[in-house]
């Protein structure tokens, strides 16, 4: 296939790669916390980041507006602003978790699709470009792209690998974690950074919508192979990173569909032949079957 | 009001905050010697008291039962005793803030508290109480999976140490929960509904676990919610309401009239409790 001896298709396929096993590393975390959903949080947060880093750039030296890091780091902003906005709103007794990710998800989304009308009207800047950051798009990666997707991957596995026990501990029982003296609150703030930076590494290639999936996808389907956290891992930093490659080829095939729609597709894909045949609890596997049993 | 069975003397040592909350009782010495000395404490939920003006002291080497009706306020105390959950008043181990010596005491949350369907084994669950002893950045090496395993065996489930937890009965889930207190190798355990929902055969075996330790000079306070068996097993036991209503040995506390007074007019439970308690 001589696509693949492609420059620009390499970079984009090893760009892509290396953010999918990040999000699938990440995504673990969040999927055995119960808190999948805030992802999608971060994800929709993001965008009046986005636009606030526009104008700010803008306003101050024209032109600079689509610089990556400038977005990267307005996007980082808000996204942890709505995630600590979560955790917060989710403490209200009358509102609770659930509504909590709902209004802020919302209410973010809301602020930062006004924003981009102000955005549109900037006469210096030409903000086409940042349209794409909402279903991404994987073909416009370039080198430094994937050096820094590089540095960021080798930093979060680092973490991960250094943290997994702790980590394990708080998704499974926070109160005994608690109980026992582990940090349970600085351990959660973690994992949300890392959430952030996962989705603000994403936003190129995938976009803000559909990152919530790279993160959730792969672990989801992981736990149908693994009864083991470690495994699970380590599995879902593996389908990430396949899906991601998978779904880059499918949209060089057919460009007019957004890699980050087929990367998705791709992992849905996996997850659904996982939901049937993985032997951990998938439809057609004993255990199940002996548990349908059980409740007729 | 507390009843222990020690000698109730006046300390001087004694922080200012300290004298305040426990106006009512005075200071004692016991209170030094006690594994877990609650004076004071209250718990708001949203406008409501859980637990009001509570005084609960904890005699060493005893099996304490805190029991009282659904809503009495039992968990939140053990809860509000390792700052599980806000509470105001004076909590004490050995005479000692819990930060000084959280490693030697063992939480056993409720079952229902957790995921069973988590990815994790039985040993690796247990394992999970050597993590302050383990330490930051190590892994789980062999030495501690070794542990593990021990703690697995003395609850009986040496044999299912790598089933997922999913995979156990109820009555094996909750022995996984001890065996990881176990585990930490504690001197004051706390233990929150360990007999709900299991087998007789497993309550068996909790309750002779709970004297093996009382027998190595542990405590154990159990929330409990079978007042059958508490004249059996127990040493002491603190009738709750959201006040204490009477703390003591079980001879002179656990009466019918202390009973009438914690559950109200609920009629079968005093039928049961006369004919225990004398």
């Amino acid at each position: 296939m001589n696509l693949l001896l492609d420059y620009n298709t390499r970079v984009v396929l090893l760009g892509t790669l290396l953010l999918g096993a990040t999000a699938g590393l990440v995504g673990t975390f969040l999927v055995l916390r119960k808190r999948a959903l805030v992802g999608d949080v971060i994800g929709h947060a993001t965008l009046p980041g986005i636009a606030i880093a526009f104008l700010f750039a803008e306003m101050f030296s024209p032109g600079t507006g689509k610089n990556t890091a400038t977005v990267m780091l307005g996007a980082a902003a808000t996204g942890l602003l709505g995630a600590a906005a979560v955790s917060i709103l989710a403490r209200v007794r009358k509102v609770g978790p659930d509504a909590a990710q709902a209004v802020v998800l919302g209410l973010f989304f809301g602020v930062g699709a006004s924003l981009f009308r102000v955005v549109q009207q900037v006469p210096t800047g030409n903000a086409a470009g940042l349209n794409g950051y909402l279903y991404g798009k994987a073909a416009s990666l370039v080198a430094s792209d994937v050096w820094l997707f590089a540095g960021a991957a080798a930093v979060v596995l680092l973490v991960v690998l250094a943290l997994h026990k702790e980590f394990v501990l708080v998704c499974f029982d926070a109160e005994f974690a608690t109980a026992t003296g582990r940090p349970v609150k600085a351990l959660d703030l973690a994992l949300t950074a890392l959430a952030v930076a996962v989705t603000v590494l994403g936003l190129q290639s995938v976009g803000l919508v559909l990152v919530v999936a790279t993160l959730t996808i792969p672990p989801a389907t992981a736990r149908f192979w693994t009864d083991r956290a470690g495994v699970m891992t380590a599995l879902s930093a593996a389908i990430g990173g396949a899906t991601a490659v998978a779904g880059v080829l499918v949209s060089a095939l057919a460009p007019r569909i957004a890699a980050g729609a087929t990367i998705v597709l791709a992992a849905g894909f996996c997850f659904a032949v996982s939901l049937v045949f993985g032997p951990k609890g998938g439809l057609l596997s004993k255990r199940t079957a002996s548990v349908a049993t059980r409740a007729a | 009001m507390i009843a222990v069975e020690m000698p109730v003397q006046q300390e001087d040592s004694l922080k200012p905050r300290a004298s305040e909350v426990w106006a009512t009782d005075g200071k004692s010495s016991a209170d030094d010697l006690s594994p877990l000395a609650m004076h004071g404490i209250s718990v708001a939920y949203g406008g409501t008291f859980a637990l009001s003006d509570v005084d609960f002291v904890v005699r060493p080497g005893t099996l304490t039962a805190i029991v009282g009706p659904n809503g009495a306020g039992k968990s939140t105390l053990l809860k509000a005793a390792i700052v599980l959950v806000p509470a105001t008043g004076d909590v004490r181990f050995w005479g000692k803030p819990l930060n000084a010596v959280r490693g030697r005491i063992g939480y056993v949350p409720q079952r229902a508290s957790v995921d069973w369907d988590f990815p994790v084994t039985a040993q690796q669950v247990v394992a999970m109480g050597l993590y302050s002893k383990i330490g930051w950045f190590r892994p789980v090496t062999r030495i501690w999976r070794n542990k593990a395993k021990e703690a697995l065996h003395r609850v009986g489930l040496a044999d299912l140490a790598d089933r997922q937890i999913g995979q156990l009965s109820g009555g094996q889930q909750q022995r996984v929960f001890f065996a990881r207190a176990l585990a930490q190798e504690a001197d004051l355990y706390l233990m929150d509904e360990p007999m709900a929902g299991i087998d007789a055969a497993t309550e068996r075996v909790i309750f002779d676990l709970l004297a093996d330790c009382r027998a190595a000079g542990k405590t154990v306070v159990v929330v409990h919610h079978d007042l059958d068996t508490v004249p059996a097993y127990f040493d002491d036991v603190l009738l709750l309401n959201r006040k204490a209503i009477a703390s003591g040995p079980i001879s002179t506390t656990f009466t019918a009239a202390n009973l009438k007074a914690t559950y109200g007019g609920k009629i079968a439970v005093l039928d049961r409790s006369s004919s225990i308690a004398p």
